[in-house]
Formats: structure tokens, sequence, C-alpha cells
């Protein structure tokens, strides 16, 4: 059987990435962000009472594992997912499906991936990436959101393959057995926009959706009160869970202004969709002021002006609002 | 945002690399840029890389004066804090705490200690003395 070259795609977000890179190289041509669109990625929830390096967690996607869940179940797509009870097991699986000729998934630790520049290896336990070939005891990964392909000694990998803790990845491995090569977009385009339309606008928890972005904007505010120290480190936080983290808030409201944008071909550049994608754009770009003033902020000796940074997530909340009924119009017409 | 704008900072953090963003060109087409970095995003990342060498310092310092245990001193190193450090090995804070104490880590038990060793990525005989570094200690 000949098995075609990999291909590695440099992308915003790894999940979407690997999970494009993987069902391309299996003959299902699906962009990143038609990826992440079509799984329903875009997200919001504040979590304060899940610490991650003492900060409460502040998350712009789905849970990890959701992009593949979801592709599965929207695409057709059959894909196998892989833990192991020991190291030794998940190596040898590893090597097995690789000598295989197979390209395969896993999830790691970001902390423990030697090619990942010093100042951004931080205890990170869902960090997704491909493994494409074996080479002595090195292997070729391609990690979405690196430019090119990187090299990973098998310690190294097993180490992050199998970190304990929150998020822990237990070895995971996986890959597809099962690619449709025709899938009539459409209906799942309007499904997964209204499943996102409709979860963010309709949230019945008050840390998801708008109403999460609303409910952190009230917590900046209460920061006044606060030790300054730690108020600008959980600003700080909030920013690097925006951009550093798989670029949250900015990067995944471009990467599914993207999606809108693509899935508007597939109904004759329909107006409302184009229309969205440039809303969501702008939204991306307030996130992205927001980011500006509080790195200010940060760098600053004056007093925080925290009613100005919470405002600003506010006016966000309203101007993604939007966009997301501007969304269900769509859905309705469709 | 529009491809032109899309920072290109030489962020220190980025180490080289790039990172992919989704920006507008001039068809009017959003597709991937790589940004060599974002002063913005620089400031945040060193900012709480900052605090954990601050953390790292003042527990050398500790140690080195004999109020804590080396495994303090490396937990911090390694950029964990003890909810990562009890998670990682699955021991309970408190437990965790006692170790941190000179004395009791002193007495600590091998196969207690192997644990603590993988979850760090150190060997046991490492993690037992504090390695000498550069920090002044007041």
């Amino acid at each position: 059987m000949s098995v075609p070259e990999f291909k590695h795609t440099h992308s915003a977000h790894c999940e979407s990435g690997v999970m494009s890179s993987m069902l391309r190289h299996y003959g299902l041509n699906l962009s990143e962000p038609m990826v992440f669109g079509l799984a329903s990625a875009l997200t919001f929830a504040y979590l304060p009472f899940l610490k991650m390096g003492g900060m409460p967690l502040v998350a712009y996607r789905s849970m990890p594992k959701s992009i593949i869940k979801n592709i599965q179940k929207n695409l057709n797509v059959k894909m196998k997912l892989e833990t192991f009870s020991s190291k030794e097991k998940g190596e040898a699986r590893l090597d097995e499906l690789l000598s295989e000729g197979k390209i395969v998934g896993a999830q790691s630790s970001v902390y423990w991936l030697p090619y990942f520049p010093e100042e951004m290896r931080f205890h990170f336990n869902a960090h997704n990436l491909l493994v494409f070939k074996k080479d002595g005891d090195t292997y070729d990964v391609s990690d979405p959101v690196f430019e090119f392909t990187q090299k990973c000694d098998k310690a190294s990998l097993t180490k992050a393959r199998f970190v304990k803790g929150v998020m822990a990845p237990k070895g995971l491995l996986y890959y597809p057995t099962s690619v449709p090569t025709e899938i009539d977009l459409k209906p799942v385009i309007v499904k997964s926009i209204k499943k996102v339309a409709k979860s963010m606008l309709n949230t019945p928890v008050p840390i998801a959706g708008l109403k999460g972005i609303k409910y952190l904007a009230k917590a900046i505010r209460k920061l006044g009160k606060k030790d300054k120290r730690y108020s600008k480190l959980f600003l700080g936080h909030i920013v690097r869970m925006q951009e550093e983290i798989g670029t949250g808030g900015a990067g995944f409201r471009y990467l599914y202004a993207s999606f809108l944008q693509e899935s508007s071909l597939a109904f004759d550049s329909d107006a409302t969709l184009v229309e969205a994608s440039e809303m969501f754009l702008k939204v991306g770009d307030e996130f992205r002021e927001f980011a500006l003033i509080i790195a200010k902020s940060v760098k600053s000796k004056k007093e925080i002006d925290y009613e100005k940074i919470a405002n600003k997530l506010d006016s966000i909340a309203d101007e993604e609002k939007k966009v997301y009924q501007k969304l269900l119009e769509f859905c309705a017409k469709h | 945002m529009d491809i032109n704008s899309v920072p290109q900072d030489d962020s220190s953090t980025y180490a080289k690399n790039k990172k992919a963003i989704y920006a507008k060109d001039e068809d009017g087409s959003v597709k991937v840029v790589g940004s060599s970095g974002w002063n913005v995003e620089e400031t945040v990342t060193k900012q709480a890389l900052e605090n954990l060498l601050e953390h790292e310092a003042e527990a050398y310092c500790e140690v080195k004066k004999g109020l804590k245990s080396p495994l303090y001193y490396y937990m911090y190193s390694i950029r964990m804090d003890l909810q990562v450090l009890s998670e990682s090995t699955g021991f309970f804070k408190w437990t965790i705490n006692r170790d941190f104490k000179p004395e009791v880590f002193a007495k600590i038990n091998e196969k207690r200690l192997a644990v603590y060793a993988e979850a760090m990525g150190i060997t046991s005989e490492n993690l037992k003395v504090l390695q000498e570094s550069n920090y002044e200690c007041t």
C-alpha cells in the first residue's frame, strides 16, 4: 500500500490543527477553521474554582478532546482513542502504529517537550501533537502550533505523554479508522453554528458563554479591593489564557471568522455569514485591544483603572452578542 | 485584523518560532500568517515567569538556610507549585508540606522519594541535595 507523504500545516490551535492535518492525510480535505467550526469549538468559560498556577481557569474554547469527539459525531469520522496503564505499553503501541504507516495524534504536557521555547514551558497537560515518523529513538513530530516539524527524543515524549494530574493524558493516542471522503457540509455547518450561537447566548450557568464574559468583568471590578501584586498577576493571567495558551480570545475569534467565511462559499456567499465573519474579525480586534490595555496596566506603576478594563470586556460581550444573533438569523433561513 | 497588522515583534518568548494568526489579506480572505511575537503577550508571559523565578530564588535561600528541604526548591525550579506537585505525585498537600521540613525529608523512604523524582524528572540522589546556584540570599 502506498502511503502519502505527510504534510505539516501551521495552525492556530493544537487540537483543531492535529485533526485537520490528520483528516487531510487520510483524504478528507478540511482546513483548520472548518474543523474548529464544525466541532462547535468556540466558547467561553470563567471557572474561578478551577485553578491553574494558583489562578482561576479562563477557557476560550471547549474542553480538551471535544474537537476530536465532535468531529467524529458530526462528520461520521471513526476515531480510535487509546490510553495506557503503563509507559511501556504506551511506547510500544505508538511504535507499532507508526510501523503500520499510520500518523498518530497524541496528548502531552507542554512542559516536558524539549522543542518548546524555554520561556513557554508551563505545566499544561492537554497539548495535542501528531507523530508521523520514527528514526532510531527520535520521533518526527508535527506540532500544529509550530511553523515547522520538530524532533523529539523518546524519553521526553514518553515523559510528556505520561504526566499525572489535571487533564492527565494517560498516554492518549488517537487516529482515524474510517474517514469519509465526500460529505455534504451544509447541514453540518448550520447545525454547528446554531450550537455555538445558542450556547453562547443562552447558557443556564453564569460562568459560561456571554454571561461568563460579564462575570469575568465583574471579577475584574472587584480586583481594586485586592492586593495589587495579585491583581496584576490575575490580569496578566487572563491575557495569557487568551493569547499565549492556545491563542484563546482574539485568536479563536479570527479562526471562527475564517470558518464563517469559508462556510459562506457553500451557501453561494451568503451575505449574513459574510457579515458575521466580518463582525467576528472586529470582535477579535477588540479582544486584542483589551489585552493591550491590560499589558499597559501591568507594566505601569500608576494605579490600575479596573473599571476601564472591565467596561472594555463588557462591551466585547455586547458586540459578540450581536454576532450570535446574526448567526441565528442565518440558521433560521436554512 | 489584516495581515499587515499582525504583530512581528520578535518576542524572546517565541525563541525564533512563529505563531499562526488568522488575518485578512488584500483580497479579503482570512488566512494564516506567521507572527514572530507580540509585545503585549511577551509582557504577560514574562510577568508570569518573573513571578515563578522569585519563588524559586526565595525557595533557594530558605533551603540554604536550612529552613526547608531541597524538595521545596526543586518544586519551584521546575515551575511547579504545591497544587501541581500534589497532582503529579498523587500525594496529599499536607504530606508534601511535611516533606518540606528538612528533618522529615532527611528520613524520607526511598519509595516516596522515587515518586517525587519521577514526577519532577530528576534523580532521587539529586533531589536530596541542593544544587549550588548563585542566588543572593540575605
